[in-house]
């Protein structure tokens, strides 16, 4: 089993989200994390997946996305081959601000995005290792919540869908 | 400006809809209004449920080449497709599916007949939409059929809500030719043409599997052409049944968990594979890990998500098999295999000395359901279309059956659907009134879709509906008696008259139990010019045979 990233490519079409996530739950494959968002070209979407499958099924899986018709392309990477960052935010009792917690936000050049009477907001982002390590490090300063985005991906290896829609056969 | 219940129906007209098939209800009836006004342009069938609809837009669709047309209501309208666009999806089947849906501002409200169809289908259907405003409905229903009928084909569904078909809108309608996100077809790659051939070139043993993909791409003549270059053995799945006569000399029969012996058994002993326009279903495949294993394997196949998904290819052309097909028979050397076929002539020889004596001759003890096969062989017209439903007579019908022209089996492969035959045997019956459609059913699966009688009564659509009646569930009772200790638990039936059923929808109809009476009813039925209803008391406990039992592997297909 490995981990993958797969980049879809798609229409704004309603739905289009349910007919990816479908393929996976068809054959009982846990999707690990998902985003999606406008991509820098007009009117396509970006979906980005992780997902921990055999290499057998990752090309099988998609093959089945790239075949529904509102999907333009669909990529899929290795965790070596693309550029990965989740974004972590934590929440903890203003209370607990003191030296130490001050050295913990130091070390991991993280950031405190809010600051209210009863609470501080600490941003922090990286790959889910390094969000996971800061979330263990912050559970005994009485961490109040805590949230974690979907994996947001930038292949290495060059492709262009502007180029791919352009090759219209 | 014209309302939207009306660019539903000219769209339809303007694709070249020769019918409709479906069932009012609620939030349809705009469209079905309209419909009271184009009765001299696109006729509509009014079956009796909505899945003899699908079904029998399904059978339309599978003899004609055409886009099946289904129009429903919502809610359990629409919930009563689901089988045959599910039947339709793994079949290959194009259709495109109307439902009617709550007014727009009713959504997620549980109105009353409001039911997620968009969300219920999207497992079942190629594509689907809904439609809630009237200016996307002409451009929706052209997107439907230009998705349903290119590619690989399939069903589409599009959902209009209530008020959409009641307002009103301009009516141009722009055939669609093409959507950016989806590539149908690809330019065959050369090099993998050439790397086929030399594999071609150089087999000893060489085998070709030829399935409903051929049919789909009308690649049939570019099939004989190359079998005709290269002198390959050639065995077909169900559904690509009849895409080679039968009669020609390089075919060596079916394959599959109840197909022929030697096409079955020497899978294993080829050395080069081609697989055209088909997917090595688990039914073809048997224990794959035991499947072909000593072969390379060229795959000619037009969806890309088939390739490798079962069988790993040593070559792979993607593309319409039509193309492949013919660039493939270009680059090959003319051959011919005269010891490798005589092996499958063998073989087949052992298989009709095991299995078809029995089957097609009996002298004693109960009818056998192939003894109507082949009494149905000696007296239908070439043409004639065989449609079955699931099970045991399925299996007899679709070994026995003469098979001469293409597109004249319709049956339900992929997904096994009891109760499809009868409503599928009326659609492919009316896209041609003159030609002989014999619809070969159980009594189990009748009784799924027994209501379609009337379907057929009403459009007096000549079908000849054959009943074997062995009063069980035979197909499970099979499978019970050889893998379950005879246990035959909820198999055995008790069955209506079925000749007062038949009568009572204004059927000929005549029953069988006799050996000596067989022949003439069958001769007498297919000379019948109206529906025909015709019930065959047969053997109780007969098994199909060969039969390659669930995990076995090819090689392990027993005759008995």
């Amino acid at each position: 089993m490995n981990r993958y990233t797969i980049l879809v490519y798609t229409e704004n079409f309603i739905g289009i989200l349910n007919r990816i996530t479908i393929i996976f739950t068809r054959r009982g494959i846990n999707i690990d994390a998902l985003t999606a968002s406008e991509s820098r070209l007009d009117g396509i979407h970006k979906i980005t997946i992780e997902v921990t499958v055999t290499p057998e099924q990752i090309i099988h899986l998609v093959k089945q996305i790239d075949k529904i018709v509102d999907v333009i392309k669909t990529y899929h990477f290795t965790d070596s081959e693309v550029v990965y960052q989740e974004i972590a935010l934590y929440k903890l009792p203003t209370e607990s601000l003191d030296p130490g917690l001050e050295k913990v936000i130091r070390q991991f050049n993280a950031h405190i995005i809010a600051a209210e009477k009863e609470f501080v907001v600490i941003e922090f982002t990286g790959h889910k290792e390094d969000t996971q390590a800061l979330l263990e490090i912050l559970k005994p300063f009485n961490l109040l919540e805590f949230s974690r985005s979907g994996r947001v991906a930038i292949a290495k290896p060059k492709f262009s869908v502007q180029e791919y829609l352009n090759n219209q056969t | 400006m014209i309302r939207g219940a009306d660019i539903v129906v000219k769209s339809l007209i303007a694709e070249n809809s020769e019918y409709i098939f479906g069932y009012p209800g609620g939030a349809i009836m705009p469209v079905y209004d309209a419909l009271y006004d184009y009765s001299d342009q696109i006729k509509h069938v009014l079956t009796r449920h909505e899945q003899g609809a699908i079904h029998a837009a399904q059978g339309y669709a599978r003899v004609s080449g055409k886009v099946g047309v289904v129009l429903v209501t919502s809610g359990p309208g629409a919930t009563n497709l689901i089988t045959g666009l599910a039947d339709a999806q793994i079949d290959s089947t194009p259709l495109v599916c109307i439902t009617g849906q709550v007014a727009a501002h009713l959504l997620g409200s549980d109105a009353f007949q409001e039911t997620d169809v968009v969300g219920l289908s999207m497992p079942g259907t190629k594509w689907n939409i809904q439609v809630r405003k009237v200016e996307d409905i002409a451009p929706a229903i052209a997107k439907a059929f230009h998705i349903a009928r290119t590619g690989r084909p399939g069903p589409v569904l599009v959902d209009i809500t209530k008020n959409a078909q009641v307002e009103f809108g301009d009516f141009n309608y722009v055939p669609c030719l093409g959507v950016r996100s989806y590539r149908p077809y690809v330019t065959i790659d050369k090099k993998a043409i050439l790397d086929a051939a030399s594999l071609i070139n150089e087999a000893k043993k060489p085998y070709l599997l030829f399935g409903q993909g051929v049919v789909l791409a009308k690649a049939e003549a570019e099939l004989r052409a190359f079998l005709d270059k290269t002198g390959i053995p050639a065995a077909c799945t169900l559904l690509g049944s009849g895409a080679l006569p039968q009669d020609h000399p390089m075919y060596v029969g079916k394959l599959g968990m109840h197909g022929n012996y030697a096409p079955n058994l020497l899978t294993n002993q080829c050395d080069v594979l081609i697989a055209v326009g088909m997917r090595f279903d688990d039914r073809v495949t048997g224990d794959l890990k035991r499947y072909a294993k000593q072969a390379k394997v060229i795959h000619l196949e037009l969806d890309p998500a088939e390739i490798d998904k079962n069988v790993k290819a040593t070559v792979a052309i993607q593309g319409d098999c039509k193309d492949s097909l013919s660039q493939l028979t270009e680059a090959v050397k003319p051959s011919f295999h005269p010891e490798w076929m005589k092996r499958f002539r063998e073989l087949e020889n052992e298989e009709k000395k095991a299995v078809y004596a029995n089957d097609l001759h009996g002298t004693h003890g109960g009818l056998h359901m192939g003894e109507v096969i082949r009494l149905i062989n000696q007296f239908k017209e070439d043409d004639a279309i065989l449609v079955t439903d699931v099970g045991q007579h399925q299996m007899i019908a679709w070994r026995y059956f003469d098979f001469k022209q293409t597109r004249t089996q319709v049956t339900s492969g992929g997904l096994g659907t009891m109760g499809f035959a009868l409503p599928a045997a009326l659609g492919a019956q009316l896209h041609d009134y003159n030609r002989q459609v014999i619809c070969v059913v159980g009594d189990g699966g009748i009784q799924m879709t027994i209501q379609e009688l009337g379907t057929i009564m009403q459009t007096k659509a000549p079908v000849k509906v054959v009943l074997l009646n062995n009063n069980y569930l035979g197909m499970v009772r099979q499978w019970q008696q050889l893998f379950f200790d005879k246990r035959y638990s909820f198999t055995e039936l008790e069955n209506p008259d079925f000749i007062k059923i038949a009568e009572a929808y204004s059927f000929k109809a005549t029953k069988v139990t006799d050996r000596d009476e067989l022949e003439s009813a069958v001769a007498e039925m297919l000379l019948h010019k109206g529906p025909y209803f015709l019930e065959v008391v047969v053997e109780k406990e007969d098994n199909v045979f060969p039969m390659i039992a669930t995990g076995c592997s090819v090689e392990e297909v027993r005759l008995s």
